[in-house]
């Protein structure tokens, strides 16, 4: 199965909603296994996932340096637990594999490190980097006469490091119409609400004041997000993906405590009860 | 061997780039608004695809260089060594040596060589913020030709390669075809008593320094260790068999530069007295680059000083 090669649009159905329970299932999974990781941050950005690597990202899990693939940086690299799931699910390394998450030896380290694991195009940790590192990919690519993108998933606590804004100034100026910017803005970030400690509001305005092609839509919505981002061509582009920290488990949903905490084993049962069968 | 000539190494820096791009198409520039003080838009303007000018943002600069290098390109970013490396470390770390990208970063005005600038533009801690980055090599060119040779060495140096140089004209110390090498020094006075071992612009006055300590009755050996990592660890152990200790001389904070890193191999290697010669836990302040290297100690007569007392105090 290889349905993202074709970069074809995606149109919702029971099958995509139960691959993101599933893909949630596999990140609570691990992190509880691993205890210690991030839920918050990687349970709202599933659908963000879901749309890049069976929706808008030519890629080949059977081929993962293919020059002509498109590339993704995960900037908010603490969500690496939703990155793995995917991965794994798209067939680039088995599924067995996501139990070491975080254990020495493994090749899932804590944040992503591209090195050890097939279909990582970039390590990240660092908040703060992504952009900037997507946004010299994707220079490069068009120096190559490269027709692939590159797409970069932030969070929105992230936007209050000062270095993303250097990359969100330049990236009009280098003309990168090849790069796509995602914010998870899921509105809560390690200590509390993003409006409560720095507020990186108003989002859109502030994206487009610096010349960037800017879309918000619902970030749980894959639909709203394939539509949202057809069709920009010219310059960098931008979609504000408002999401829940935690989406799909109620007792974590919007609380920052679940930043980056494992569940233990009750919490576990009953997140997984609460996300069903598949 | 050193000439009385005087050119700064910067000029070098873009002897090499040119050179590097003519006969490496890999090779792309990234420019923090300093083309003009750095002579890089002579790159510009022979080079325009290959050069991009990112503005006053050294963290952009170096995550762009990362990018550029995942994409098969040999970048090499460039400015002021203050911010090229301190401003930008959290980058070189994470997304550059983390990853072993092969990204170039020249550290220009390095040392005492921006003098009137005062002390907020003088790099005197670079080496050691680089030296503990996995994987990053760092050389520290002498003169203008080795400078121009230290561009055209990293075009083969796998990972990272943090290149220093200075703003001011120095004296010549090299002809234009002696080539540089990851983790090779130049042994470039045998002597008997003592091994003098610097760095970029403390290799003229070492030179001076050998040439005053010979006429005291002192002999001495001076290394050029422009492959401050790695180290030539080959070159100290055959240097240092029978001498009585060793001086280590550098524009640069005494704790984690050069001297340190040969105090690390040699006490473990070779134990030896050692005088390690450089700025003394403080900052700089306005003057000349000579001035200021007089106020840090490091002069030809300092040296001077270091070896006849490292040399007097074994008898």
């Amino acid at each position: 199965m290889n349905m993202a090669e074709t970069g074809g649009t995606i149109r919702s159905s029971g099958t995509l909603d139960e691959k993101c329970r599933k893909l949630r299932r596999m990140i609570l999974l691990m992190i509880h296994e691993a205890r210690s990781g991030h839920p918050g941050g990687s349970l709202s950005c599933v659908e963000i996932l879901v749309l890049l690597y069976h929706g808008l990202m030519r890629h080949d899990p059977q081929n993962p340096g293919w020059a002509d693939r498109d590339r993704f940086v995960l900037s908010k690299g603490h969500a690496a637990p939703a990155l793995y799931a995917v991965l794994a699910d798209c067939g680039y390394f088995p599924v067995e594999e996501l139990s070491t998450l975080r254990q020495f030896g493994s090749r899932l380290q804590g944040h992503p490190h591209m090195q050890s694991l097939p279909g990582l195009d970039c390590s990240t940790g660092s908040l703060g980097h992504g952009l900037s590192i997507a946004s010299g990919m994707a220079l490069g690519l068009k120096l190559r006469g490269s027709s692939s993108r590159v797409y970069c998933l932030l969070g929105d606590g992230e936007l209050q490091e000062g270095s993303v804004w250097e990359a969100i100034m330049s990236g009009p100026a280098l003309a990168l119409s090849n790069l796509t910017a995602v914010v998870d803005n899921n509105g809560v970030q390690l200590d509390g609400r993003t409006c409560d400690i720095i507020p990186v509001e108003p989002l859109v305005e502030k994206w487009k004041a610096f010349g960037w092609n800017v879309r918000r839509c619902p970030g749980h919505d894959v639909d709203a997000m394939g539509e949202a981002l057809s069709g920009i061509k010219a310059g960098p582009s931008v979609l504000i993906a408002d999401t829940v920290k935690g989406r799909g488990v109620s007792f974590m949903e919007g609380d920052c405590s679940w930043h980056g905490r494992a569940p233990d084993d009750g919490e576990l049962a009953d997140a997984l009860a609460e996300l069903g069968s598949w | 061997m050193v000439s009385g000539d005087l050119r700064p190494s910067r000029e070098g820096y873009i002897e090499g780039l040119l050179e590097a791009a003519r006969i490496d198409s890999r090779v792309v520039v990234i420019d923090g608004d300093v083309g003009r003080s750095l002579g890089t838009q002579a790159f510009h303007e022979r080079f325009p695809g290959r050069y991009f000018n990112l503005g006053i943002a050294e963290q952009n600069m170096a995550c762009h260089a990362a990018g550029l290098s995942l994409e098969g390109f040999m970048p090499f970013y460039a400015t002021y060594a203050v911010f090229a490396v301190g401003r930008a470390l959290d980058q070189i770390r994470t997304s550059i040596c983390n990853m072993g990208l092969a990204v170039r970063i020249g550290g220009a005005h390095g040392g005492s060589s921006v003098g009137p600038d005062g002390g907020t533009h003088q790099a005197l801690e670079d080496i050691a913020q680089t030296r503990t980055l996995p994987g990053m090599t760092i050389l520290v060119p002498a003169d203008a030709a080795q400078t121009r040779q230290a561009v055209l060495a990293s075009l083969s140096i796998p990972g990272p390669v943090y290149i220093r140089f200075g703003r001011n004209p120095v004296p010549q110390v090299y002809s234009l075809e002696q080539p540089v090498m990851s983790g090779m020094g130049n042994l470039l006075r045998e002597g008997s008593d003592i091994v003098i071992v610097a760095c970029g612009a403390m290799v003229a006055p070492a030179l001076e320094a050998r040439e005053v300590l010979s006429g005291k009755g002192v002999d001495a050996a001076v290394i050029d260790m422009v492959s401050v990592k790695p180290l030539d660890e080959k070159l100290l152990l055959e240097t240092t068999g029978s001498v009585a200790g060793v001086v280590t001389v550098e524009d640069h904070q005494v704790a984690g530069g050069l001297g340190g890193a040969v105090a690390e191999f040699l006490a473990v290697n070779r134990p030896l007295p050692m005088r390690i010669l450089g700025v003394p836990n403080r900052f700089g302040e306005s003057g000349t680059p000579g001035e200021l290297m007089g106020l840090h100690g490091l002069s030809t007569g300092g040296i001077v000083s270091a070896g006849i007392d490292l040399a007097r105090s074994l008898g």
